[in-house]
C-alpha cells in the first residue's frame, strides 16, 4: 500500500516538474500574443495582463495590415516553403526507392554520397552559392531559395525516407511486376501512398527550417519583392521599433503559420520520431 | 543466354533529380568555397595564393584576434549547450517516459513549441522580456524580493554570451527531448522488469539500466549540437546585429564569416577571407563529426533486443 502512495507523490512530482518547465517553455509566445491585442499604455503599465475592456485594442494589426507588404512576404514565404517541400519529397522519394530497390554497383557509395550533407551544413558553401546565383541571374528571385532549400532537404530526407522503403513488401512489388506494371507505376501507385506516414515526418523536419531561414533569404534575396516573412519581421522590426503595438503583432502574425502547422503535424512528428527509433 | 542485363535506365531517372540538384547547388559550391580559400586579390588581379589567406587569418594580429575570439565564444556557446541542454532534455524526457503519467502528449507538445519558432521571434521576445526599459523580467524579480538580482544581461560583456547560450538552449531543448523520449519507448518491457524483480528501481533504475541503453542517442544528440552551434548565426545576428556587441563579445564563427564576407559599416565584403573563414569552419565540423564516427561511435556498446 505504501508503494501506490509512493508512486502517487512521484508522479505528482513529475507533474510538478513537467508544468513548470511547460511554462517556461510558453511564457514568451504567452506575453507577446497577450500584449499584441492591447493599447499602448497597458503594454508598458502591466505586461503580464490580459486585454481586457478597456486595454483591449487592434492597433498593432491594423498597422502591420496597413503595411501591405506583409501579405506578400507572406505569399512569398508560402511559395517558397511549398515549392522546396514538393521538389524534396518528389526528388527525395525517387532517389530512396532507387537506393533502397535496386541493387546496382555504387549503391552504398551514392548512399553515403547523399547523407554527407546531413552533417555538413549547406550555409559553409554560401559564398559559392551566392557566385553560382550571380552567374545564372537567379539573385533575387523565390526560385534561388527553393534551389537552395531543395539541395539543403534532400540528404535527410533520402535517408529517412530509404529506411522506411525498405520495410515495404517485396511481394506487393514483385505482384506488381507480374502483373506487368513498369517500375514508374509500381513506384508512384504502389510504393508512395505506403510511405505516406515518413513523408509527413519529412515533411515537418524539412518544412520548419525552411520557413525559418533568415540567411538565405539575407543573403540571396534581399529585395522587397522577394523578402520571406521572417527576413520581412526583421527588417519590420528594425524598422518601427518603438511602435510597440505593431512589432507584438507582427511578431504575432509570424507566429501563427508555423504554430498551427506544427499543431496539425504533431502526432505524426512524434509517431517519425520513435518510428525512427526502432531502427 | 550469358548476355548482360541491359542498362537499367529507370534507376537513372530515380536517381538523377537529387543527385543533380545536390550535386549542383550543394557539392560543388561547397568545394567551391574551399577553392576560392587558396586565391586571392592582389593589384586586382585573382590570383593563387596558396594558403596564404589560412596564414594571414591566423597569423595577422587584427584578423587572428577576431578569429581566436569568434572560435573561444563558439566553444563556451557549445559547452553551454552540452552542460544545460542536454541534461535538461534527458530529464525532461525521462520524466515523460514515467509509466501512466497522465498529459504526456499536452508537455511534449508544449515544450516542443519553442523549437518551430524562428530566430526572429526568439531573439525579438527575449529581449523584449530581459529589456530594463519595458521590464517583464526586473518586474517578476522584484516580485518575488530579488530586484537587485537583475543586470541588463543582454547589453555587458561579461554576460551577454552566456544569456544568449541560454536563451539558444531554451529554444532547442525539445530536440534533445524527443529523441531520448523516443529512445527511451525503445527499451523492451521484459529489461525494466528484469530490473524490477531484481529490486531495481526509481533513480537507481534510470542510471543502472535506461542511461546505458540510450548513450547512443545521448552520442547522436551531441554532435548534432556541435553541427548546429559551430554554424549559428542567426539569434546573434537578430539580438546583437551583425557587429556582435557589446564590443564583440558574442562573436561566434557564424556572425564573423558574414561580416567578413559582406562586410559592415566601413569594411567592404571580402569573398576570399569569407571563404577562408567557411574553410575553416568546415576543418572545425569535419573533425568534430570524425570525432564522433571514430572516437566515440565505435566504442558505444549497441544493444539488440
Amino acid at each position: 500500500m505504501s508503494d501506490a502512495r509512493h508512486s502517487t507523490a512521484r508522479s505528482i512530482a513529475a507533474h510538478a516538474v513537467l508544468l513548470t518547465y511547460t511554462a517556461i517553455a510558453l511564457f514568451p509566445v504567452f506575453v507577446i500574443v497577450v500584449n499584441s491585442f492591447k493599447n499602448r499604455r497597458a503594454i508598458f503599465a502591466d505586461p503580464l495582463a490580459l486585454p481586457s475592456g478597456d486595454s483591449f485594442d487592434l492597433v498593432g494589426y491594423r498597422t502591420v495590415l496597413a503595411q501591405g507588404d506583409f501579405l506578400l512576404y507572406f505569399q512569398n514565404s508560402l511559395i517558397v516553403t511549398v515549392a522546396s517541400l514538393f521538389f524534396v519529397l518528389l526528388f527525395g522519394a525517387m532517389a530512396a526507392f532507387a537506393l533502397s530497390e535496386y541493387r546496382f554497383r555504387g549503391n552504398m557509395l551514392m548512399g553515403l554520397y547523399l547523407a554527407l550533407g546531413i552533417m555538413i551544413p549547406i550555409r559553409l558553401g554560401t559564398v559559392a552559392i551566392l557566385q553560382l546565383m550571380v552567374a545564372s541571374g537567379l539573385v533575387n528571385t523565390l526560385a534561388a531559395l527553393v534551389l537552395v532549400y531543395t539541395a539543403q532537404g534532400l540528404p535527410l530526407a533520402v535517408f529517412i525516407l530509404s529506411e522506411f522503403m525498405r520495410g515495404v513488401s517485396d511481394d506487393l512489388k514483385n505482384a506488381g511486376r507480374i502483373d506487368g506494371l513498369s517500375e514508374y507505376t509500381i513506384f508512384f501507385r504502389l510504393v508512395l501512398p505506403l510511405v505516406r506516414p515518413a513523408m509527413a515526418t519529412v515533411a515537418v523536419f524539412t518544412m520548419i527550417p525552411i520557413w525559418n531561414d533568415l540567411w538565405f533569404p539575407l543573403i540571396l534575396a534581399p529585395s522587397e519583392a522577394t523578402k520571406t516573412i521572417t527576413l520581412g519581421s526583421q527588417a519590420f522590426i528594425g524598422q518601427f521599433v518603438t511602435n510597440w503595438n505593431a512589432v507584438l503583432a507582427a511578431l504575432s502574425l509570424a507566429i501563427l503559420p508555423v504554430l498551427v502547422l506544427y499543431l496539425v503535424f504533431s502526432r505524426q512528428l512524434i509517431r517519425g520520431i520513435t518510428a525512427g527509433a526502432v531502427k | 543466354m550469358a548476355q548482360r542485363r541491359a542498362f537499367r535506365w529507370h534507376i537513372a531517372v530515380f536517381l538523377a533529380p537529387a543527385v543533380l540538384v545536390y550535386t549542383a547547388i550543394m557539392i560543388v559550391p561547397l568545394f567551391g568555397t574551399l577553392n576560392l580559400s587558396l586565391f586571392n586579390v592582389v593589384e586586382g588581379q585573382r590570383v593563387f595564393v596558396g594558403l596564404q589567406n589560412f596564414a594571414t587569418l591566423l597569423g595577422d594580429p587584427r584578423w587572428s584576434a577576431s578569429f581566436w575570439n569568434a572560435l573561444g565564444n563558439n566553444a563556451w556557446f557549445f559547452l553551454v549547450h552540452m552542460l544545460v541542454q542536454n541534461p535538461v532534455g534527458v530529464a525532461l524526457a525521462a520524466l515523460l517516459s514515467s509509466p501512466r503519467l497522465r498529459g504526456a502528449a499536452f508537455y511534449r507538445t508544449a515544450i516542443f513549441i519553442p523549437t518551430i519558432l524562428s530566430f526572429v521571434i526568439v531573439g525579438f521576445v527575449w529581449k523584449l522580456i530581459l529589456s530594463p526599459i519595458w521590464g517583464i523580467a526586473p518586474g517578476m524579480l522584484d516580485a518575488v524580493g530579488l530586484k537587485a538580482l537583475f543586470a541588463p544581461w543582454l547589453g555587458r560583456e561579461g554576460t551577454a554570451l552566456t544569456t544568449l547560450a541560454l536563451i539558444s538552449v531554451w529554444q532547442f531543448v525539445g530536440i534533445p527531448m524527443m529523441l531520448i523520449y523516443a529512445a527511451l519507448l525503445t527499451i523492451p518491457d521484459e529489461v525494466i522488469e528484469a530490473a524490477e524483480i531484481d529490486g531495481v528501481t526509481g533513480w537507481a533504475q534510470f542510471w543502472k539500466i535506461k542511461l546505458p541503453l540510450i548513450l547512443p542517442s545521448i552520442g547522436i544528440i551531441s554532435i548534432l549540437t556541435f553541427v548546429g552551434n559551430f554554424n549559428a548565426f542567426d539569434l546573434i545576428y537578430v539580438t546583437q546585429g551583425a557587429l556582435a556587441g557589446p564590443n564583440f563579445s558574442t562573436d561566434i564563427l557564424g556572425t564573423f564569416l558574414y561580416r567578413t564576407f559582406f562586410g559592415f559599416q566601413l569594411q567592404i565584403g571580402d569573398p576570399h577571407m569569407g571563404a577562408t573563414i567557411a574553410t575553416a569552419m568546415f576543418a572545425i565540423i569535419l573533425l568534430g563529426v570524425c570525432f564522433y564516427l571514430f572516437a566515440i561511435q565505435r566504442r558505444m556498446r549497441r544493444y539488440q533486443f
